[in-house]
């Protein structure tokens, strides 16, 4: 009777596990799941490929990549945003002075668990931060000069790996988590989540388009986008992701997209930086 | 039925009780065809502007809501309130589904979780 018992205990702690598994924050096992779910559906694709999002899923998508990148179209963004870093500002201060290692080869850190705001910080938030303390206006995180800057920024990183933490702080946890479930949960009319492009339907077509993994996405951010006929922040990224399934889109930098990338760039830690990017 | 069984069975009073159904019928066929008004708009507009923002406080809106939203303002100001409160009526439903899809997925995303 007692062995009875104790199988039945043993038998529904074993059928409760998935339950309280998807209840538990545990960034490394996400991590491992994540990086094993893609690299075993796309096995054909190495690994540091992933950066390079929908030119990564086959031959001939590569090929046009490396054509791209010969004449790269974000080329006129990067010399516009290294003149934009270099340029003091009024106070004579610069970019350099508000970032470790003077600003050069640190986005791979961003974004970060800011202890003392309890907040998530991104790069482009880092730089109206920057700005603003020395007495400049922000500027616009959807528009072209916070690309360019950006595009300057992630070019001196190129190569090196997303180094995100997630320090043991149940602040920092929980917006893991709000990034992760906003990450998976549907909105908007046409019922979508990020997943259902980014994990379901990466590398099928969309129109003509091909989806990109959710496996190294933000690597190649910002990035020069044909179909918006130039630069873009991560912010528009996800704007547009929003509106294109008919959600009202939260505002550039609010607290659950600053999550959701800081989500993101964790799955993506160890592949390469490779922004600014290009894409359909 | 019911108008039609008492006919059978009291034959005057079934004419009354006929010419009242038919008087109904009638009435009701009247409301149906009236032009909306002003104050048929305003309350269509208000209810569905009410569920909107509770769509809006779970951080859920929908771009089509909004849509008929503006549409329905627009069709009011140009005077044409029974477009305004098909407009309003559809607008309410697209939040009341918006608010669905929310409460549902406060739980459902953790099932398309990558384990």
């Amino acid at each position: 009777m007692r062995r009875a018992i104790l199988l039945a205990v043993a038998a529904s702690a074993v059928l409760a596990q998935p339950v309280f598994a998807a209840d538990t924050v545990n960034p490394p096992a996400d991590f491992k799941a994540f990086r094993d779910y893609f690299t075993q559906r796309f096995a054909k694709v190495p690994l540091n490929d992933f950066v390079n999002g929908p030119y990564s899923m086959d031959e001939n998508l590569r090929k046009q990549w490396v054509e791209i990148d010969a004449f790269p179209p974000y080329q006129f963004a990067l010399d516009k945003g290294k003149q934009m870093f270099e340029t003091p500002f009024k106070n004579g201060k610069s970019y350099a002075d508000c970032f470790a290692n003077k600003g050069i080869g640190i986005r791979q850190n961003y974004p970060y668990f800011d202890a003392k705001s309890g907040e998530v910080i991104t790069l482009d938030v880092a730089l109206n931060q920057c700005r603003q303390a020395n007495g400049e206006e922000p500027y616009d995180y959807t528009k072209d000069d916070m690309a360019a800057l950006t595009a300057y920024m992630a070019y001196t990183s190129r190569g090196k790996p997303f180094d995100i933490k997630i320090p043991d702080d149940p602040r920092a946890l929980a917006a893991y988590r709000k990034g992760e479930e906003y990450f998976y949960t549907r909105r908007g009319q046409l019922n979508f989540s990020c997943a259902s492009c980014h994990v379901q339907s990466a590398g099928d077509h969309i129109r003509t388009e091909v989806l990109a993994p959710a496996l190294g996405l933000v690597a190649a951010l910002p990035i020069y986008r044909s179909e918006w006929g130039g630069m873009g922040t991560t912010s528009r990224r996800f704007i547009t992701c929003n509106s294109q399934v008919r959600g009202v889109p939260l505002k550039a930098e609010d607290e659950e997209y600053r999550d959701v990338e800081y989500f993101l760039s964790y799955m993506s830690n160890g592949l390469p930086i490779s922004g600014p990017g290009a894409r359909p | 039925m019911i108008a039609g069984g008492l006919a059978l069975r009291y034959p005057m009073c079934g004419r009354v009780l006929i010419g009242l159904a038919v008087a109904v019928a009638l009435g009701s066929l009247a409301t149906a065809a009236r032009a909306a008004s002003a104050d048929d708009f305003k309350a269509a507009y208000a209810k569905a502007q009410a569920v909107e923002q509770q769509a809006g406080a779970l951080k859920n809106q929908w771009t089509t809501t909004e849509a008929e939203l503006k549409a329905a303002q627009a069709a009011a100001n140009a005077g044409n309130y029974d477009d305004a409160v098909k407009h309003a009526v559809e607008a309410e439903a697209l939040a009341n589904a918006s608010i669905t899809q929310a409460k549902e997925q406060a739980t459902a995303w953790m099932q398309a979780v990558i384990r």
